[in-house]
């Protein structure tokens, strides 16, 4: 694995010295900006280049004149210095040329802005929140609700198993969008600031506790695109990627139609009683995807920042106090509500599987319905 | 000579040993003391970015955990801003000003010796903060809110208190300079005849009063979010977290000036010397580094494009913004021409000032870039903006404070530097910072965003090397600190005028320069 990269690296320094005399472009990794997959990203990327072209010829220009006086006017070759040292005129030029340019360059981005930001008439709304470390995504229009989490497993993260194709871009529930809608975002935040950012679309946009921002995108064609999380947000800022997958009208309402069916499906599970063993698999499964970056796969949390679960008060104590702190989390702290993020029977189940593990063994078990009774 | 044997008579009682340099009130120990708490800083802050390096080699998590990871980058900002870049250009500007402008000692020695010596203890109570329960600030060097105050560990308190302090320290050495700067010159010496540094230098003394005292008023409406109730940044309780970074960033784009000013006063010294001609366009350059300064109080909000700023903002901060970029192509316009036609020799501080025009230029134009709006909401919080940055602070600033030690050594030791291993030293350095950042380009634009401790697999190559260039732009300063010390203890006898094309009152007098130079005051004409 190590010398492999190693060998790429040295590959990829040499490979990019050639590039940067012919400009081809070539696989494996990515020397520029996407062009992406919309209207504006197009736009965005045209002035990304346009831009660019002019600083490289605007730095060629001028370090060809130093470049030539620095071997040309040298004292070992005989240069005898010039004695001027000032003039009006030149600086004149020199000071409006730019000034120009600039000018220039002002109109197509006051263009490309105006249009990025123009959030006018969507066809559908989509609320983004962002939590410590994960995303929430709310259909405004269908009544569709749910959380998009990291799906990569810890080993590869940590060494101990061979990195997937799609190491740390791949989530639990992605965002699904439809095709030729003009789709408005509303990005917001729970806890701390985040930015939602699937470069594709050609934009971020931050998430800010209290304030709704918003953005737009019209996509084209039916596709799969990845992003992350561009805002420093904590100890897991680099683990909280965004899956965007845009689907045709028809599959699109397919999926709207299965999210509802899976709805009624986890209402009626709510209704059942369910078995010890049930719930401590399903308990898991929740604290490995919602408290295991915080308090740890071994329930020991990390010393001073995130509080143990093993041998805690709260989840050795009376259960009725740990309903209430998984529910309405601790203000003033990253223990979030997660009343409003998580089903009946996943916090039944967590709250059973943290009352017995990481040696505590309380032997209480609690029932979604329970958990229904406390809301 | 004998000026400075007579007066060694009468001021030889200053304490000695270490009571000298506690108690010292003379601008060249003091410019001592602060360049050697910038170096130390700049390699505790250097070996941070050696952490930060290794554990970005590879994709995955070896290293260290993600937590300390975010202190580390946190941390290496802090330091490299506050304790390395900073209090060097403040001891370049204690060894110089006065010497370049014919006065005995700055204006206010005291308060000089109590704005050295705040520093250390500032800087000690940020290091301690890694040693803490919960561990060091671990939001960025920027601590944006909520991160910083209601998510934050508790050793942030230390690290508030660490801030003002070095704010009280920046505010005094201002006061100083201006102090100095207006009240000290030599007869004859106008202002339009000041060298380039000193103008640089006043300048950048009027951006820190203006703006250390908002980041104070930031971190202290932090502190008090975070102990006693209060809601300013926080929105359960009606405040605004954006409010942070207005204020933050108010402080926060002049911030970024104080630290590139004084290095165009010392490209705009050593440049005409090697040049063996006149600084082409003086005046100008004294009104273009005035408009950059006044400009970098309007702009300041190119940071927030992505905050969901209103449109009419986007577009008055990206007309403002591009507009900096006028001044400043006239700088490099100008040094162009000054070694246009001259008769260059290229000793170490020539070199490092020769690169200093090429890379701080490409910084510069990627800030250009950045500062078109709609391009930033796909550039903004990826690493072409650490690349844009560093090519900046690094080959820039950092490359300027280097050229200076290069270039005055001789005058402040009375030993010419090892010229070979200054050239090493030079070459080392230029190539492999550029294999550390110039890839880093390519890692933004391909979408990494910046911050992170592990990464998806497109991006392993470049960050490994990156990483290489890294190493070894970190082994070439441990290189640096040996010239330094060589240079010091021995070396060439220096004279009093150690660059054949060099001008100024620093070097009328003899090297060493005497502890009191300028006691009476020399006449320009």
């Amino acid at each position: 694995m190590f010398a492999k990269s190693l060998r790429r690296a040295l590959c990829s320094l040499l490979g990019a010295a050639i590039l940067l005399g012919s400009g081809i472009s070539c696989a494996g990794y990515q020397l520029n900006l996407t062009q992406g997959a919309t209207e504006i990203s197009h736009k965005v990327y045209d002035l990304h280049m346009l831009i660019f072209m002019i600083c490289v010829v605007v730095c060629l220009g001028v370090f060809a004149v130093l470049i030539y006086s620095i071997f040309t006017h040298r004292k070992s070759k005989g240069a005898v210095p010039a004695s001027f040292h000032e003039s009006t005129t030149v600086e004149i030029i020199w000071t409006t040329i730019p000034f120009l340019i600039l000018v220039g360059m002002a109109v197509p981005a006051t263009t490309t802005l105006l249009a990025l930001e123009n959030t006018d008439d969507p066809d559908m709304s989509i609320q983004v929140t962002g939590y410590q470390w994960k995303w929430k995504y709310d259909y405004l229009d269908d009544d569709i609700s749910f959380f998009s989490t990291l799906t990569t497993p810890r080993d590869q993260i940590e060494g101990a198993a061979e990195k997937g194709e799609n190491y740390l871009q791949e989530v639990d529930n992605p965002i699904v969008v439809p095709i030729n809608k003009k789709i408005r975002f509303l990005v917001t935040s729970n806890d701390v600031i985040h930015s939602w950012w699937v470069p594709a679309l050609g934009w971020k946009q931050d998430a800010i506790p209290g304030y709704i921002n918003d953005a737009w995108t019209e996509l084209k064609e039916p596709g799969l695109y990845r992003g992350k999380c561009a805002e420093l947000c904590g100890k897991d800022h680099g683990f909280m990627p965004i899956v965007l997958i845009a689907k045709t009208q028809e599959d699109y309402d397919a999926w709207v139609a299965e999210q509802k069916g899976a709805k009624a499906a986890e209402a009626e599970a709510a209704g059942k009683t369910w078995t010890m063993d049930e719930l401590m698999a399903k308990g898991e499964q929740v604290y490995t995807s919602t408290c295991a970056a915080c308090h740890q796969a071994n329930g020991q949390g990390i010393p001073g920042v995130f509080k143990p679960i093993a041998g805690s008060p709260i989840a050795t104590g009376p259960v009725e106090g740990h309903i209430n702190r998984v529910m309405n989390g601790k203000e003033g702290t990253a223990m979030q509500a997660f009343g409003a993020q998580l089903s009946d029977v996943d916090i039944a189940s967590v709250i059973t599987f943290e009352r017995n593990s990481f040696g505590n063994n309380t032997g209480d078990m609690v029932q979604p319905s329970d958990i229904a009774a406390a809301r | 000579m004998s000026t400075a044997t007579t007066h060694e008579g009468h001021h030889d009682h200053h304490p000695t040993g270490i009571m000298r340099w506690i108690t010292t009130t003379n601008h060249k120990d003091i410019g001592t003391l602060y360049l050697w708490f910038a170096f130390i800083m700049l390699l505790i802050g250097g070996a941070m970015a050696m952490v930060i390096r290794a554990e970005l080699f590879q994709p995955g998590l070896q290293i260290v955990e993600p937590q300390f990871f975010n202190t580390m980058t946190t941390m290496h900002g802090l330091i490299m801003v506050f304790g390395a870049i900073m209090p060097a250009m403040v001891g370049l500007a204690n060894w110089q000003i006065p010497m370049m402008i014919g006065a005995p000692d700055m204006a206010l020695p005291r308060m000089n010796n109590w704005s050295f010596w705040i520093l250390p203890f500032a800087g000690t109570m940020l290091l301690s903060t890694l040693f803490m329960e919960g561990g060091g600030p671990a939001f960025g060097w920027t601590f944006y809110a909520p991160l910083s105050t209601t998510f934050a560990p508790k050793s942030t308190d230390f690290f508030i208190f660490a801030v003002h302090m070095l704010g009280f320290s920046s505010i005094m050495g201002a006061i100083n300079i201006i102090a100095t700067v207006l009240n000290m010159r030599a007869p004859g010496m106008t202002l339009m005849k000041m060298p380039l540094f000193v103008w640089t230098w006043f300048i950048t003394a009027f951006l820190l009063i203006a703006v250390m005292p908002v980041l104070a008023g930031a971190v202290t409406m932090m502190l008090t979010d975070r102990n006693f109730g209060t809601s300013f940044f926080s929105a359960a309780g009606g405040g605004d977290p954006v409010l942070f970074q207005h204020v933050f960033w108010f402080f926060g784009h002049p911030e970024v000036y104080i630290m590139i000013l004084p290095a165009f006063g010392v490209i705009s010294e050593i440049i005409p010397t090697f040049a063996r001609k006149k600084l082409f366009g003086y005046s100008s350059m004294v009104y273009a580094t005035a408009s950059i300064a006044f400009l970098s109080f309007i702009v300041y909000a190119h940071h927030m494009f992505t905050t969901g700023m209103p449109v009419a903002g986007e577009l008055y901060f990206m007309y403002a913004t591009v507009m900096i970029a006028v001044p400043t192509a006239v700088k490099v316009f100008n040094w162009t021409a000054t070694m246009w036609r001259g008769s260059m020799t290229f000793e170490t501080p020539m070199l490092w000032a020769i690169a200093f025009v090429f890379l701080f230029t490409i910084g510069g134009f990627t800030g250009l870039m950045m500062g078109v709006a709609p391009a930033d909401m796909q550039y903004h919080d990826t690493y072409f903006i650490v690349a844009h940055f560093h090519y900046v602070l690094v080959t820039g600033a950092l490359f300027a404070i280097i050229a200076a030690f290069y270039y005055w050594v001789p005058k402040w030791t009375g030993h010419m530097y090892d010229e070979k291993l200054g050239k090493i030293h030079f070459w080392w350095s230029a190539i492999s910072v550029n294999v550390l950042f110039f890839p880093q380009h390519f890692l933004g634009l391909a979408g990494m965003p910046r911050r992170i401790p592990d990464y998806s697999l497109q991006f392993a190559d470049w960050n490994m090397v990156s990483s290489i260039g890294g190493f070894a732009f970190g082994l070439a300063q441990v290189f640096f600190l040996y010239i330094v010390i060589k240079t010091i203890r021995g070396g060439e006898k220096a004279a009093d005028q150690v660059w054949e094309g060099a001008h100024g009152l620093e070097w009328t007098v003899p090297s060493p320069a005497p502890y009191h130079t300028f006691e009476t005051a020399p006449e320009i004409k």
